[in-house]
């Protein structure tokens, strides 16, 4: 019995060896001998411009198609535009995959993490300086500083296009304001303030797309920066503050109030973007926090009921005695997109200088997206809505701040984002959040 | 017919194929993943033999044992609902509405053809609130009641999910126990009603004895796959609030595929196969245990 039984477990260990010594031969292979990742055009061009973006964003693809056939037509004809498509849920696996078989797309769509310089691809050298490139082609200045400023923060380096750049704060609905003689919040105090008074007035204060997450996140780390300075999260990055610090608990806190107090409405950690967007544009929500990707939906007449001239502006408020300003804007450069360094040679290089010179106008004219890139074109017939919002980006001199989770490892980041509906539910506390997420942070380093 | 068995070459044509493909399918990635799990990184970065350590990792994460916690909990839940309501649909079927059935069986089994992602999403706005309000919280409205905001809850989300479950699956149950129920002889039945046995004895002493096979097996399918539970938690809630409602098997995902570490997502795997095989082998010692007696 002894012996069969031997002799059966025999070729599953076998196999088991056979596994794991082919797995040790793997170790620490792949990433070698990968592409500079700096300076001009050092790889080798692609037989095609491949272009992997996420579905969700279908108006990338169809501007750079639009790029293809106009201003960038010599470019396309010397190294043809081509489009792959991904889930943006899927992307870090998808490009780890590809990346290990040396087939990443010669321009493509990353995960945060990834491209940073200690990231999987950052630390293989697959990522392209784009700073150096754009410099080697003296198109640096088809970049607004800001956006160069906001991906220095965020990535370690300015590496990916800035197909949007996108400022965040409260969208308010000016006939309501008007209405309740409520005006402009300067102060978190008079923006509780406004809140309860519209409360009472029976008008929803707020929306948010609790489902997500992050809209609620958004609102504590504001209030940290205002409350604490620009370089708050830098500290828990850098290991010279934590989380359970009473500056950061007090935001953590001042977001479980704010939900507490009803403002954000009924059902709100289950509504989803577009719920929330509709809240605020059919005058249901009086005011939203959200990013000026919202401008789409803004000057989109089928959606927008209460009208292009009631929407307005204002930026997060300060907290009384914090070190923050409230000209420090939050600001974000959409999804990475990255060019690959190994292939970026001098056709690559020109289809990246042809974008830069001519994304910028061609994105505001056409969609009424606000990018990261100068408009070098005059753009004619765009909303007073993002016209408003285009000459305030374009007018930042205070340094930008980033959002709550942009420092954190993927899992931290992760776990920020879900656990904020058990902050804003009352079932975790203020400290309970912090404790839990300071350990992932620690466990993550 | 002896002959043909008998004869190794016969046999090795027959199975070899067969075995063969299911070695390379099954077998060579199930290793694969065990071999994994003594490695830290993923195709990109490489990867580092680590020995043991990410077992070690396992025991003290307390995200990795909430999801185990998880998982059994939603699996011993919806077996012991989803069996007993598919056994007593059976009973239903075969005792009471007997040839007339098969239009209740037909429409009790519909929902196992429908997709998992689609009966959460149905189930979600049932029990939605808000702008969108579902009828599970008009019915409180209407009884004088606040909404509800059900999906905000562990509990809430954890009841929805089980309700889901036993609503999609019982049917498959009832039609896999009302075959095991039909194979019971006629004349056993009848002549146990001669004795004076009839009702719940009869069911009790008669039925469930000779219906233990099929009851085991069920008993071992739900199990197994309600301890593999991936999709329904996931679009119902995405494993929330917070991460209170994700399976082990959520875990692994984000952990192999979101966060890029192969290693322990693979050991993660292994958990659960491990507890598949526990909880396999308990069913099968426990009712080996009650034959015996």
């Amino acid at each position: 019995m002894r012996t069969s039984l031997c002799r059966r477990a025999l070729p599953a260990t076998a196999l088991a060896l056979a596994a794991i010594t082919s797995l040790a031969a793997c170790s620490g292979g792949s990433a070698e001998g990968s592409g500079s990742g700096s300076g001009g055009a050092g790889g080798t061009d692609p037989e095609a411009f491949t272009v992997m973006t996420a579905n969700e964003n279908a108006a990338l693809e169809q501007l750079l198609t639009t790029l293809s056939e106009d201003q960038c037509k010599a470019e396309n004809e010397a190294l043809p535009l081509e489009h792959q498509k991904v889930a943006q849920a899927d992307v870090v696996q998808k490009i780890t995959l590809l990346a290990s078989q040396d087939a990443m797309p010669a321009h493509t769509i990353a995960g945060t993490a990834l491209i940073r310089p200690d990231g999987d691809l950052g630390a293989g050298g697959l990522v392209q300086d784009l700073q150096a490139a754009l410099k080697d082609a003296g198109a640096e200045d088809n970049v607004l500083p800001a956006a160069i400023s906001t991906e220095e923060n965020v990535y370690g380096g300015f590496v990916s296009m800035p197909y949007q750049y996108n400022i965040e704060g409260f969208w308010y609905n000016k006939q309501i304001f008007e209405e309740q003689g409520i005006e402009i919040p300067t102060t978190w105090e008079d923006l509780t303030a406004a809140a309860a008074q519209l409360e009472q007035a029976g008008v929803q204060p707020l929306t948010t797309a609790g489902a997500q997450g992050f809209p609620l996140t958004r609102l504590m780390g504001m209030y940290i920066y205002r409350n604490l300075g620009p370089d708050a999260m830098e500290a828990i990055r850098d290991g010279d503050a934590e989380l359970t610090d009473e500056g950061y608990v007090a935001g953590a806190q001042a977001l479980a109030d704010l939900a507490a107090s009803g403002y954000f409405g009924e059902g709100f950690t289950s509504r989803d973007s577009d719920t929330s967007i509709n809240q605020f544009l059919t005058g249901t929500a009086a005011m939203t926090y959200d990013g000026s990707w919202i401008l789409g939906a803004v000057n989109d007449p089928e959606r927008n009921q209460i009208g292009g001239e009631n929407v307005g502006f204002f930026p997060f408020p300060e907290v009384e005695g914090g070190e923050g300003s409230i000209d420090q804007y939050p600001a974000n450069a959409g999804a990475p997109m990255i060019i690959s360094a190994k292939t970026f040679g001098p056709k690559v290089a020109d289809w990246v200088t042809c974008i830069s010179e001519n994304y910028g106008s061609l994105a505001l004219q056409e969609q009424g997206i606000i990018s990261g890139f100068t408009v070098n074109e005059e753009v004619t017939d765009i909303s007073p809505n993002t016209a408003e919002i285009q000459e305030l980006i374009s007018g930042i001199d205070e340094e930008t701040v980033l959002w709550f989770e942009a420092l954190f490892d993927p899992k931290s980041n992760s776990l920020a984002s879900s656990n904020a509906a058990l902050l804003t539910t009352g079932q975790m506390t203020a400290e309970d959040y912090m404790t839990a997420l300071q350990e992932s942070i620690d466990a993550n380093k | 017919m002896q002959s043909i068995f008998g004869d190794r070459k016969t046999v090795l044509i027959l199975l070899g194929p067969a075995l063969l493909l299911y070695t390379l399918l099954k077998v060579v990635p199930v290793l694969w993943s065990f071999g994994l799990s003594f490695f830290e990184g993923n195709t990109l970065r490489g990867f580092t033999w680590v020995g043991v350590d990410n077992f070690v990792t396992f025991l003290g994460d307390d995200a990795a044992l909430q999801s185990v916690w998880v998982s059994v909990i939603f699996s011993i839940a919806a077996t012991v609902g989803q069996v007993t309501l598919g056994y007593l649909l059976a009973l239903l079927y075969v005792f009471v509405l007997r040839r007339g059935s098969a239009v209740v069986r037909t429409v009790v089994f519909f929902p196992a053809i429908l997709p998992t992602v689609a009966v959460a999403l149905l189930f979600k706005s049932f029990v939605a609130v808000g702008d969108n309000q579902g009828p599970v919280n008009d019915l409180i409205n209407f009884f004088g009641g606040e909404s509800v905001e059900v999906l905000a809850t562990t509990y809430g989300t954890m009841l929805t999910a089980i309700v889901m479950t036993l609503w999609s699956s019982m049917g498959f149950y009832a039609v896999l126990l009302y075959a095991g129920l039909l194979d019971i002889p006629e004349d056993v039945v009848e002549s146990a009603r001669i004795d004076g046995a009839t009702g719940f004895r009869l069911v009790r002493h008669i039925i469930v004895p000779l219906s233990l096979p099929i009851l085991l097996s069920s008993i071992i399918f739900s199990f197994n796959s309600t301890l593999k539970v991936f999709d329904s938690l996931l679009a119902l809630n995405g494993g929330g609030p917070g991460t209170s409602t994700a399976p082990l098997t959520l875990y692994m995902y984000r952990t192999s595929f979101e966060y890029a570490e192969y290693g322990y997502g693979s050991t993660i795997a292994l958990v659960l196969t491990l507890l598949c095989l526990v909880f396999t082998l308990a069913v099968f010692r426990s009712t080996r245990r009650k034959a015996e007696d």
